[in-house]
Order: C-alpha cells, then structure tokens, then sequence
C-alpha cells in the first residue's frame, strides 16, 4: 500500500492548526491542506518555505516604475511636446513631477497584476483547469487535509488526527 | 522593576550642560544692533574682494538706503537665528512625545492586541508632554513679547503695513494665540495624566469599569488631538509664513509626528531590551513597529508630494513663493528629508526579515529622526532666518540641551512603574503574540 493517502476533514481552523502542529511535532509530513479560505500562519505551521512572491512583486514594481519613465518620456517630451500650464515639455527632469503620480500608479499596475498573474502560474491555475481539491466541501465550509501514508505509519498518523479533532478520516488510493 | 542606570543619568546631564553652554554662547553672539551686522557685512564682502566694486554704480544714495535695509534684515535673521534654532528641537521632540501618546490612545481605542507590553515605554515617553509643553509655552510667549521676530504678524509695525495679515487678524493675534497654545498644552497633558492614572490603578487588579474608562477617554482624546494638531500646526508652524497657507498641512505635520514617534518607541523599546528588561517583548512586536515606521515614512512622502505637486503644477505667486524659497536657499535640505524621509526607511525596511532585526530598525530610526529633524528644520528656518541659515553651534546644541531633557525625563518616568503593565485587557494576547 505504498500510493495511498489519508483524508481527514477538520470543521474549525483552530482545530486544524492544532492538528497540523501535533503531526509535525510527531515529525510525519502533510501533503496539502485544502482550505475554504487562507488560514493565518497555516504555511508556517506546515512547515512551507518562505514565499517568494514578494521579490517578484518588487522587481515587477521596477519594471513598471521603468515603463512609465520610458512612456512618459516618450509621450510627453519626445513625440508630441505638449505646454501644460505654461511648462513646456522640453526636458524630463524638469516635468517630473507631474509625472509622479503615472510612476507611482504604474508601479503598482505592474506589481499587482504581474504579482496575481506569477502566483497564477505558480500554482498551476489556468482557465478551464480542473479542481485539485478531492472533495468539493472544502470550497464550502470544510478543511481538508491530505497526508501520504504506508502500512507502518498509517495507524499511528490516524489516531494523532483522531485525538486532534478530525471529524472524518477517510483512507484512499492515490491517482 | 526598572531603575535609571547612573550611566543614562550622566549622559543626560552632559548633554544638557553642554547644551546649555553652547546656547547661551550662541545668544551671546548673536548680533545686537544693525551697527555690528553692517561691519561684518562689510568684512564679508572685503573678504570676498573685487564683489562690491562692481555694484558701485551712479546713484550712491540708494545704494546705500538698500545696504542699510540689507544690513537690517540680515540682523533680524541672524537675531532670530538661536532662538529659531531652540524652537525648531523644542517642538519637535515635545510633538514626538505627543506622538507617542496619540499611538497609545490608538492602540486603547482599537483595542490592540499586539501592544500591551509596549504600554509602559509608551507612557514613559508620554511623560515629556510636560516639560516639553512648559518649554514650547515659554518660547511663545517670550516671542509675544517680542524678544524675537520668529512669529512676524506678532509685530505691530509689519501688520500695520501688510494688507493681507490685517485680514487674518481675527484668528492672528497675540492673546488669542496664547489662549489656544494654552488650550491644546493643557488638553494634552490632562489627558495623559488621567489615561496614565487610570493604567497605573490597573496594576491592583484587573478592573472592567477602568479599561471601559481609558477606552472612552482614549477615543475622546483622539478626537480633542485631530482638531488640536491641525490648529496647532496653523499656529505654530505655518503661522510663520504668514501669508502663505496649505490645507493638508496639518496633516503632514501629523505624518511626520506619528513617524517620529514610532521610532522613538522602538528605539527605547530595543534599548530596554539590550538591557535585559521587557521579558515579553520579542521580535514580532519589533516587527509590527517598524512596519508602521515603513508606512508612516511613506504616508510622510505621500503628503509631502502631495502638497509640493500642487503649488508647483499651478505656479500661482502668492504659493510658489514658499516652495520658491525652499528651493533657492535650502535646496540639499529640501530634498534631502525626501531621501531621509522616504527613500531610504522604506529600501531600509522593505524586506520583512530586516524588520525583526534590532540594527537594522535602529539604523532606520536614526535616519528617520535625523530627517525629520530636518523637515521641521525646512518648515520653521525659512520664515524666520532665511538665507542666513547654517547648521552650527545653535542649532546643535539646542538639540543636545533638549534631547538631554527628553532622555532624563523619560527614563527617570520609566523608572516610576513596572515596565509591563500588570493587568490589561489583552495582555495575554500580546506576550503570547508572534507572527
């Protein structure tokens, strides 16, 4: 019985957090947690490297504060020069200012949706992708969390989850 | 307990005696007659040469009538130039105490989980609001009594020659304006004293009608503090160029206070801990002080833009002028608080390993304590000394004399009281908090 996996499903976060700790303290590894919503500090408690999003979404940030350098420089001084309350547009630097708010916006355009769209692709999510989640109540009200077991293991797993407030337990072949 | 070490104690002293010294050296040599500033002049443009050869022109006369009113203003300048320097520290490090006690009414009135071990250190820094109230007073009123010209609607002569001040008049005088410095000092420091009272009872024992009670005050005094700071600001900052008027300005004042003062708290807060004390205190609750720094720091530069790209876009004279002078004479010191102010904290703290990091926050605060320094510096020196401005003698050893008061004030307050407060609604929360 080496591919199969433990279900058990937890009603409360709480609960749930608890139960992941106890597991870990026993130092047996859980596959996923499936969540109705992001459970805080769940990543850690699981014991998930530190996200990395966060850099990506500082160097998206640079690269949309560039665009909009590049794209002011280009509309506003070099292709159509325009004079806006008596400030001729001949020289960048002096008509940053005005310019200051298109930065800062396209900063965050740039590392918002580049952010969405890595953590998009990062977790395999694309249109028309069928649901990962084995059952359909995690999207409801349901924790679920998933945990590969063998034979030597699968007693003693099962009763950590038990005494930790697991409301189902379901054994299952995996895919 | 916490007792005031012997080192903290001297440290404090040399700073005021040293302080003191230097102030009252800067007093004294302080010109005292248009003759002595007319003679340095002179020496000054001999010293510089062939300058003053070249303005020899055909009409002597008023050559000379426009050295003489040169001669005089400069006087005035460098006339107000100590006392500005003294006022610019007084005010900022008495609105740091403010700060702090506004941060801790917020964190009542939200009922903050995470903040309750930091209660003391707060109410510790809050206990300046005196002394520093006193100082700031004293300052007005030996301006009203016209020993300086820091405040130039308070002169009779200008007003009578100034349409535009004739007109503000109403709001703009002597007496009035003591009346509502008087006002917001006392409203602040009362609060305090009964918040402060009420926490300290609370050590006897937890008491629900005692928290309800902080809980209301805190929200009362929020509301008294926003209509107060915003007043404040007109009067004592903006109030020194008179003509000129901004409506978010006191609401920049207010970033630049409340940045300051989460700075302060975590500077004393990781200087207690070096020391041993706040047990409960890790770096989780570090963490949550430098991100408000982060976010104060750039809600500063928000504001800061916010009101430069107005003035600047619209070009109007009677605003420009402010920026105009800004500009001109104190162009590093313009925007350099921007890099000190904004750049930097937020590069500095940005990363949200490096906020858990004690160095890493202090370096941070430093730099942001030494710019806001200098953006009150920016807003106060060009009404009242102008071109004339230098970092010197005066200028610092006002802020020795009164970071000495501070230091003193604060650590002997903080030895008065636990440094954890005994009994607080959400105490357990915040010693078991991590994140």
């Amino acid at each position: 019985m080496a591919s199969k996996v433990l279900h058990a499903i937890f009603t409360d976060d709480d609960i749930l957090m608890q139960a992941v700790k106890a597991l870990r303290e026993k130092k047996h590894s859980i596959d996923e947690v499936f969540c109705p919503f992001p459970v805080h500090g769940l990543d850690k408690a699981m014991g998930l490297p530190h996200t990395r999003l966060a850099i990506t979404s500082f160097l998206y940030g640079l690269v949309g504060l560039s665009v909009a350098t590049w794209m002011m420089n280009f509309i506003m001084i070099e292709d159509w020069p325009q004079n806006i309350g008596g400030k001729p547009s001949f020289s960048y630097l002096e008509n940053m200012p005005a310019f200051v708010p298109i930065m800062f916006e396209m900063t965050v355009f740039f590392a918002a949706h580049l952010m969405v769209i890595t953590f998009y692709m990062r977790s395999k999510l694309w249109p028309f992708k069928e649901a990962e989640n084995p059952d359909v109540r995690t999207t409801d009200d349901k924790f679920l969390m998933e945990i590969s077991v063998n034979e030597n293991n699968v007693q003693a797993i099962a009763e950590v989850l038990h005494e930790n407030g697991a409301s189902e337990i379901k054994l299952i072949d995996n895919k | 307990m916490y007792t005031m070490s012997n080192k903290i104690k001297l440290f404090s002293l040399i700073l005021i005696i040293i302080g003191a010294i230097g102030l009252v050296v800067s007093f004294i040599n302080a010109p005292s007659s248009v003759e002595e500033v007319k003679e340095m002049l002179h020496a000054e443009s001999a010293s510089h040469g062939g300058e003053s050869v070249a303005m020899v022109g055909d009409d002597h006369a008023s050559e000379d009538a426009h050295a003489d009113e040169h001669a005089e203003h400069v006087y005035h300048q460098l006339h107000n130039k100590p006392w500005a320097a003294l006022y610019v520290p007084a005010l900022f490090i008495f609105l740091i105490s403010l700060g702090v006690f506004v941060f801790y009414a917020l964190q009542n009135a939200a009922q903050a989980g995470w903040s309750p071990v930091l209660f003391r250190v707060m109410e510790g820094i809050a206990s300046y609001l005196v002394p520093g109230g006193i100082l700031v007073y004293l300052l007005l009123v030996l301006s009203s009594l016209h020993l300086n010209h820091l405040f130039v609607w308070m002169d009779p002569e200008v007003v009578a020659h100034d349409e535009i001040i004739q007109n503000k008049t109403a709001y703009l005088n002597t007496p009035f304006f003591l009346i509502r410095a008087a006002i917001y000092i006392i409203g602040w420091v009362l609060f305090s004293k009964l918040i402060i009272k009420n926490s300290r009872k609370m050590d006897e024992g937890f008491d629900l009608s005692l928290h309800k009670r902080n809980f209301k005050l805190s929200a009362g005094f929020l509301v008294f503090f926003i209509v107060t700071e915003s007043m404040m600001s007109w009067d004592w900052i903006m109030s020194i160029d008179t003509h000129w008027f901004s409506t978010l300005f006191g609401w920049f004042v207010l970033a630049s206070i409340l940045v300051s003062a989460v700075t302060t708290i975590a500077l004393v807060t990781i200087y207690l801990k070096g020391k041993g004390y706040l047990e409960y205190v890790n770096n989780s609750h570090i963490h949550d002080l430098a991100k408000f720094m982060m976010g104060f720091s750039i809600f500063w530069a928000y504001l800061w833009f916010s009101q430069f790209l107005l003035i600047w876009y619209s070009n109007i004279p009677e605003e420009v002028t402010y920026y105009a002078a800004r500009l001109q004479d104190y162009p590093v010191l313009f925007f350099g608080t921007v890099i000190l102010n904004w750049a930097l904290p937020m590069l500095i703290l940005i990363n949200s390993d490096f906020k858990r990091i004690n160095w890493i926050v202090v370096f941070a605060g430093i730099i942001i304590l030494v710019g806001n320094y200098l953006n009150f510096f920016v807003m106060i020196m060009p009404g009242t000394v102008g071109e004339s401005w230098s970092i010197g003698i005066p200028e610092i050893s006002s802020i020795l004399l009164i970071s000495g008061i501070f230091i003193f004030t604060v650590f002997n307050a903080l030895a008065k009281a636990p440094l954890t407060v005994k009994h607080s609604a959400f105490l357990e929360e915040s010693k078991q908090y991590h994140y």
